[in-house]
């Protein structure tokens, strides 16, 4: 059932789960609007693509704001899009067995990339790259 | 979502917000994967910048941009209508409002992203 906005009304029943899927999307939707449009604006309009390489991404997380910044980017807007296709798939996919793969499928691709992506940011040592670049410049 | 009812602009919100939702979500799985690889060192990870130097990714990307801001726009008008009664009563404008917002920050966003690709 869709609310007048467009989302859907907060279920009223349907367990807890529902209910705290509903909260999370608009919590975690509204911190995304920072935390999403603020990367965007840096990236693309403070720099451009052409300016981000190896050594760019290097300096910036140097910094633990931005390691942290990245990881809450990537941990919410990764679970606020998989929760978002899994609303898609319960909308459309109506047999049984092509729900439940599609919905293991889902939450399998949301597990590895939440992995690697965070696996990426925590383990990024800057120091072993500089030294590395440092001896090879000798 | 193509079952169209005749539901004007909260229809059109609702499925524009489905397809640009989705087209994030598509494009947040490439970005993972392409950081990911920052892990195996500088040469590696430079080497696979030219996927983002290419014209047709960038134009892809400035597509991609449009569609975070739309989603990001919209999904305030549906947090605004879902927490406050007298929202509902003005979804219409705000959908408009999010619209103009939507295309006021684009333009010049698109512009921007736009120019290095011509250079």
């Amino acid at each position: 059932m869709l609310s007048r906005g467009g989302g859907r009304s907060r279920p009223a029943e349907g367990g807890s789960f529902e209910v705290f899927s509903w909260y999370f999307f608009r919590v975690s939707g509204l911190l995304l609007v920072f935390l999403a449009l603020f990367h965007v604006v840096i990236m693309h309009v403070v720099h451009t693509v052409d300016e981000i390489d190896y050594e760019f991404i290097a300096n910036r997380w140097e910094s633990p704001f931005w390691k942290v910044y990245d990881f809450l980017l990537l941990t919410l807007a990764l679970l606020h899009g998989v929760n978002g296709a899994r609303l898609g798939i319960e909308d459309y996919v109506q047999s049984r067995g092509w729900r439940t793969f599609a919905l293991t499928t889902l939450w399998v691709i949301c597990l590895v990339f939440m992995i690697i992506g965070a696996l990426a940011i925590v383990t990024f040592d800057v120091d072993a790259f500089r030294e590395a670049h440092a001896s090879a410049g000798r | 979502m193509l079952n169209f009812y005749r539901g004007r602009e909260g229809m059109w919100s609702w499925a524009l917000h489905r397809l640009t939702g989705l087209g994030v979500l598509m494009f947040l799985l490439i970005h993972i994967a392409d950081i990911f690889v920052i892990g195996y060192g500088p040469e590696e990870f430079n080497d696979l910048l030219f996927l983002y130097h290419a014209p047709l990714f960038r134009i892809m990307e400035i597509a991609l941009v449009g569609a975070l801001y739309f989603h990001a726009f919209n999904g305030i008008r549906v947090i605004l209508i879902d927490f406050w009664d007298k929202a509902a009563d003005y979804q219409r404008q705000l959908f408009y409002g999010a619209t103009a917002l939507f295309f006021l920050a684009f333009i010049p966003t698109a512009i921007r992203m736009a120019i290095p690709i011509f250079d």
